[in-house]
């Protein structure tokens, strides 16, 4: 598919731009980032149900539309 | 000619109630939208609905309608949204928007509103009680409640040519509106993740259920408006979205493909075998590189179908524009992030973490997995998959990632605050807001195309809005202002 290959050269440089950007972030960045998931993870630990197993097999709804 | 596409959606919430055995959830949704509205509560009117006629113009065929619950809670907000109970869930219509980026924000103003909810109804529920809803599709045990857009279409379009070019539109475009899920329902065969979370329930092509048998092309002919020259095309194939980007691209591209179809543009026959089945192909491939046959011969993946409608979209918008479809502005933001999306989807999914729900829920699981080890039937990542649908500010995971800076909103919260309460201004749900906030003691009951008045003497007055585009603000904003009473204004719009 010829066009579509010229659209991909196309595309908006913003984002193209940012993928390389995360592709050659240096050691140091790419460790703040993993710091930053960390933290993220252990706060979304903080606030999820407390049991899985059972919530999980509880959630339950009746179909709907 | 392609008319206006004036735009909703309607969402299911699943909700639980917590805390009590008798967790009954009509009961719940009630209570919920009572808490809510307590206030005020105005009627829907049942007049005009009309769920068993069938765009294909036979009729019943054996199916059956679906039953309008007319004793259950059903109101009318002063945004011009319809808040109501359907089946076990409590849903939210929102009101009639002119293009895409508005019903963004009208969408996640009734996410605002659902969580608001849950908040005023613990004064109604006893200790240790709480009603929790959750912005998904399914529960995971095959019970499956739906997320519908609406468009308003030309009536003079053939449905044969919609359902024709609807169909590959339908099964392509999950790419990007998939809400993601883990694991598979209904009978469909295994794997770790999915990318939509209604793909399992679809079993046919066309028709007019929404319960059972579902089909890609829901044939529900019940306007709105005036049945001569419009149709509403009901679209039950959609997912619940978070991401502001997926419910923007998932509005604004149907839209446009619409407007094409309306101005008979797609020259091209794009048609899929099976689709019912690619539906499943395209939703159980994370990595989107699944192929599927088209009727004319060859094959291509979903992105690559996508591609092609965006060449036609493009070549639409030099040649025709897009004034039906949110013009230059909206219509044309549409188109670049339509091609940044197919670009990067092209290049690696997981790239568009932060845009799209699939790949941001996708993202979240796999950094627990890594983290802690998990297998994919951990109930920890189903928990996870749950909980990004939670629609509790502090425990919903989706507004986790918001705040932390992970997701990219396309509409200010404060325009979303004030999308709660007051209507669109450039369709008739701005009437009907406006009614409703400043006479509510007078409004009888409203549905989308009337409202009926008490104007203090008998009898009581109906005001028909058959056309979504007059009883704007450009139209109505004087009249409100010069009228001090609801008889006033009945009386000037009869003059």
């Amino acid at each position: 598919m010829p066009e579509r290959e010229q659209k991909k050269k196309s595309a908006p440089k913003e984002r193209a731009r940012e993928t390389e950007e995360v592709e050659a972030a240096p050691p140091k960045q790419a460790e703040a980032l993993k710091e930053e998931l960390d933290d993220l993870l252990d706060e979304i630990d903080s606030v999820l149900e407390s049991n899985a197993e059972d919530f999980v097999r509880s959630y339950v709804q009746k179909g709907g539309e | 000619m392609a008319v206006p596409k004036v735009c909703g959606i309607e969402t299911e919430y699943a909700v639980l109630l917590r805390g009590t055995a008798d967790a009954n959830p009509v009961l719940a949704s009630s209570m919920l939208i009572n808490a809510y509205v307590e206030h005020r509560k105005v009627g829907w009117d049942f007049d005009d609905e009309s769920p068993g006629r069938d765009a294909r113009g036979f009729g019943r065929d054996g199916s059956q309608p679906p039953e309008i619950e007319t004793h259950l809670v059903n109101t009318v907000l002063t945004n011009g949204a319809r808040y109501y109970v359907d089946h076990a869930h409590p849903e939210y219509s929102t009101p009639e928007c002119a293009d895409a980026l508005e019903l963004v924000g009208a969408d996640k103003a009734g996410e605002r509103i659902l969580a608001r909810s849950m908040q005023a109804s613990r004064r109604l529920l006893g200790p240790g009680e709480e009603i929790v809803v959750y912005k998904n599709n399914s529960d995971g045990k095959g019970n499956s409640y739906g997320c519908h857009e609406n468009y308003l279409v030309a009536r003079q379009v053939p449905f044969v040519s919609l359902v024709r070019n609807l169909l590959p539109w339908f099964v392509s475009r999950q790419v990007f509106t998939g809400a993601g899920k883990v694991g598979t329902e209904n009978g469909a065969s295994p794997v770790d993740y999915q990318i939509s979370a209604r793909a399992d329930f679809f079993e046919e092509e066309v028709g007019l259920e929404t319960t059972l048998k579902r089909p890609l092309v829901n044939t529900r002919d019940e306007p709105h408006a005036d049945p001569q020259k419009y149709r509403r095309l009901h679209v039950i194939v959609g997912d619940a979205n978070l991401c502001e980007v997926a419910t923007f691209l998932k509005v604004g591209t149907t839209a446009i493909v619409l407007a094409m179809i309306e101005d008979d543009f797609i020259d091209k026959d794009l048609s899929i075998i099976g689709p019912v089945h690619a539906v499943r192909t395209v939703s159980h491939d994370p990595t989107c590189r699944a192929t599927l046959e088209l009727v004319d011969g060859g094959s291509c993946t979903a992105v690559e179908l996508q591609w092609e409608f965006l060449r036609l979209a493009q070549k639409y918008a030099d040649e025709t524009g897009l004034e039906e479809c949110g013009g230059e502005g909206v219509g044309g933001d549409v188109l670049k992030r339509w091609e940044a999306v197919l670009t990067q989807l092209e290049r690696d999914p997981m790239g568009l973490d932060g845009q799209l729900d699939w790949v941001t829920k996708l993202s979240l699981l796999e950094a627990y997995q890594s983290r802690d080890g998990l297998a994919w039937d951990d109930p920890k990542l189903a928990l996870l998959d749950l909980q990004y649908h939670d629609v509790r500010p502090e425990r919903s995971l989706y507004e986790r990632l918001v705040r932390a800076g992970k997701v990219e909103r396309l509409v200010d919260e404060t325009d979303v605050i004030t999308a709660m309460t007051e209507p669109p201004g450039r369709t008739r749900a701005y009437f009907r807001g406006m009614c409703l906030a400043r006479w509510p003691d007078s409004v009888v009951a409203a549905n989308w195309d009337s409202i009926i008045l008490d104007v203090g003497s008998d009898p009581l007055r109906r005001i028909p809005m058959m056309e979504p585009l007059k009883g704007s603000r450009a139209y109505v904003e004087k009249l409100f202002d010069e009228c001090t009473t609801p008889a006033e204004l009945v009386e000037r719009l009869a003059s």
